[in-house]
């Protein structure tokens, strides 16, 4: 909030306002408006995770968090975060490379797909895994004579969860190789370096920030998906539940104590991985070029 | 991989090695360091580069000139191989290097926006090339004893642990022009190299660069839109407009001699004149001009301001001065003529009386120039 506030002007000529600074009334409106909305939309739910799952004291929370089905849930959700982000990391480099620093027929075709999982509900995006894999589907047949699982079992929760959090990487790296050109990749072509160590020594450490700030929002996004996971997952307590889905579970059943906890984690978990973003904006270098 | 062979081009001629497809068509006594045989370049339906016939002489420093869309830096990343023919082949020495890689090419390359690598210390871009070699890579001691001594011959010694972005315009060129002479390249290709400099900056690194080049002798071409600085540094140049090569020359073939009425026009930034030509002499209101091998008819006479001198006698196109810009040496004058042309003459500073003012009425006459006829 710090640089919404506005430093009062020391100096105001008679004639009238400075140029471009608006009325005194209009930036108190503003910043209200902006504080309000923040706080009420944003800043009290979270507080209020907490408190719901504080009002009876820290020893039920922890009693809560435990419990074997909770812990379960937990393991899943951080297993299903550990495998889908650090692909769609991969996924997105590949992507953001091969659209940034390339020109290739369909590849506006191709940037439109990599928007499609943020444009599509995700309830839609599971669903269309269970036509896929499903009993009913695809390739459904073909899985069950070979006993493989992948609808209301852990597979199919990754996938779903890839499915969701693909733009993450890719979006935040295609404008930044967009802006890098490829004049650095062509001065390492022409000292002689092949593809493979031009993309390690000089691509990689021009986006190392913007690959570490998308796979932050990636992870994120990846332990709290609840829409397109929940078509796919069964929902069988202990083996295919998630956070977000047993925090539902928990709530359907009464147990506000229950649920809210696992929600305190579930955010305390976001928290820290904005907190870790933060900390990555403010570590990295700025133009100004003191090196790393 | 763009910087690698995007669309290596369909050849089942020429392809085989260099001994057994014919010498280009154009050849001296001895082998070029670089030829180009009658290469084009299509992007899309724009022909970037339409049969460009070049060759390059070992140690030469050449220069490209040519106005922004006539197909220079094209032809530059073609020979660096960052970009491929669509027909035509590209020679170092004996070698045919059309389909080659970039990175197999061994050509030093300079880029006008400098692209060096920002996450690396000045010590650490030069080293670059030395660094990614699968063969033949030079120890840690002997590779720095290189940086350094290549920092040397660009005079950026102390600046070895700074990062690109921490220097000046001037010297982020310096560290390109080390960082492409490190890999001992067989030809130095230049990107418009002073074309993001100041002025100031512009002269003293052209001059640099001649020297660069007199201390390395590693063959040069570079790229400039600017002919005043193509004229004062190359050996030779080459004027390219459309795709097309106007002229090879000397600089002062290029300046005196133009082979086409562009090349007068853009290297000389010559007035043109029309008039006709008569049994071999160009006439137009108060000048003619010998034109020799001109065929009688309307013609243009191409005359840069420094051809004019103040006519004594009664010949000469009829002028007024219109301003005198102040500067140094020749008088510069604009001015117009009975007909109502404006044109630049840049005349001796008279020995006696005053500098013509404006407001003046005077007769120049015409000591030079090239005539061509008239496009139709």
């Amino acid at each position: 909030m710090a640089d919404l506030v506005l430093p009062a002007p020391s100096v105001r000529p008679a004639s009238g306002q400075p140029v471009g600074r608006d009325p005194a009334w209009v930036r108190a409106l503003v910043l209200i408006l902006v504080v309000g909305f923040v706080g009420l939309f944003l800043l009290a739910p979270l507080a209020m995770v907490f408190v719901g799952a504080l009002s009876k004291g820290v020893g039920p929370v922890l009693n809560a968090l435990v419990q074997p089905d909770a812990l379960s849930a937990i393991g899943l959700t951080l297993t299903v975060a550990a495998i889908a982000v650090p692909l769609n990391a991969v996924f997105g480099v590949c992507a953001a490379w091969a659209v940034a620093k390339h020109s290739f027929p369909g590849k506006a075709f191709l940037i439109t797909l990599i928007d499609l999982p943020f444009s599509v509900s995700p309830v839609v995006a599971g669903l269309i895994f269970v036509l896929v894999f499903g009993l009913q589907g695809w390739f459904g047949a073909w899985l069950s004579d070979h006993d493989i699982k992948i609808i209301f079992a852990v597979p199919g929760i990754i996938l779903a969860t890839i499915f969701v959090t693909f733009p993450f990487v890719a979006r935040e790296l295609i404008p930044l190789m967009q802006a890098q050109g490829v004049d650095e990749e062509e001065a390492a072509a022409t000292l002689g370096a092949n593809g493979l160590q031009t993309f390690w020594r000089v691509t990689t450490p021009n986006i190392r920030w913007g690959l570490l700030y998308g796979v932050l929002l990636c992870n994120a996004r990846a332990m709290g998906e609840f829409g397109a996971v929940s078509v796919v997952s069964g929902h069988i307590r202990g083996q295919t539940d998630t956070m977000p889905l047993h925090v539902e579970i928990l709530y359907n059943e009464y147990d506000f104590v229950g649920a809210f906890s696992v929600a305190a984690l579930l955010c305390l978990l976001a928290v820290i991985t904005l907190a870790l973003k933060a900390l990555l904006e403010a570590l990295e270098p700025r133009e100004t070029g003191h090196g790393l | 991989m763009a910087y690698d062979r995007p669309d290596a081009p369909e050849r089942d001629v020429n392809a085989g090695p260099a001994s057994d497809v014919a010498a280009p068509a154009l050849t001296s006594g001895r082998s070029a360091a670089i030829a180009l045989d009658r290469v084009s370049k299509l992007f899309g339906r724009f022909a970037a580069l339409r049969g460009v016939e070049l060759e390059v002489q070992p140690g030469e420093l050449l220069a490209i000139v040519g106005p922004s869309g006539s197909g220079k830096t094209t032809l530059l990343r073609l020979i660096a191989g960052l970009e491929f023919p669509d027909e035509g082949r590209i020679l170092f020495g004996d070698e045919d290097v059309t389909l080659a890689k970039a990175s197999d090419r061994r050509v030093g390359f300079v880029f006008q926006q400098y692209a060096l690598f920002k996450h690396m210390t000045v010590a650490k871009n030069v080293a670059f090339g030395l660094e990614v070699r699968r063969r033949n890579r030079p120890n840690r001691k002997d590779r720095n004893a290189r940086v350094a001594e290549l920092l040397k011959l660009v005079e950026l010694e102390g600046l070895a642990k700074r990062y690109p972005l921490q220097l000046s315009g001037g010297q982020r060129q310096r560290v390109a022009l080390a960082r492409a002479l490190a890999v001992s390249p067989r030809v130095l290709l230049l990107d418009e190299p002073f074309g993001a400099l100041d002025a100031t900056v512009r002269k003293s690194l052209r001059r640099e660069l001649r020297r660069i080049h007199d201390a390395t002798h590693v063959t040069t071409v570079f790229i400039t839109h600017d002919q005043e600085e193509a004229l004062e540094l190359a050996d030779r140049v080459v004027v390219l407009n459309q795709g097309r090569i106007e002229q090879i020359g000397a600089p002062d073939e290029i300046l005196n001699q133009p082979a086409t009425a562009f090349v007068a026009g853009f290297v000389g930034q010559a007035n043109v004149f029309d008039g006709e030509v008569r049994a071999g002499v160009f006439h137009a209101p108060g000048m003619s001009l010998p034109a020799e091998g001109v065929a009688d008819g309307p013609a243009q006479a191409y005359v840069r301001a420094d051809q004019f001198a103040i006519a004594d006698g009664a010949d000469g196109v009829e002028v007024v001065v219109r301003r005198v810009p102040p500067s140094a040496g020749l008088v510069r004058l604009e001015v117009d003529s009975a007909g109502g042309r404006s044109f630049e003459a840049a005349v001796m500073r008279p020995e006696r009386g005053p500098v013509p003012a404006a407001g003046d009425r005077l007769r120049l006459k015409v000591a030079g120039g090239r005539v061509f006829p008239s496009r139709s």
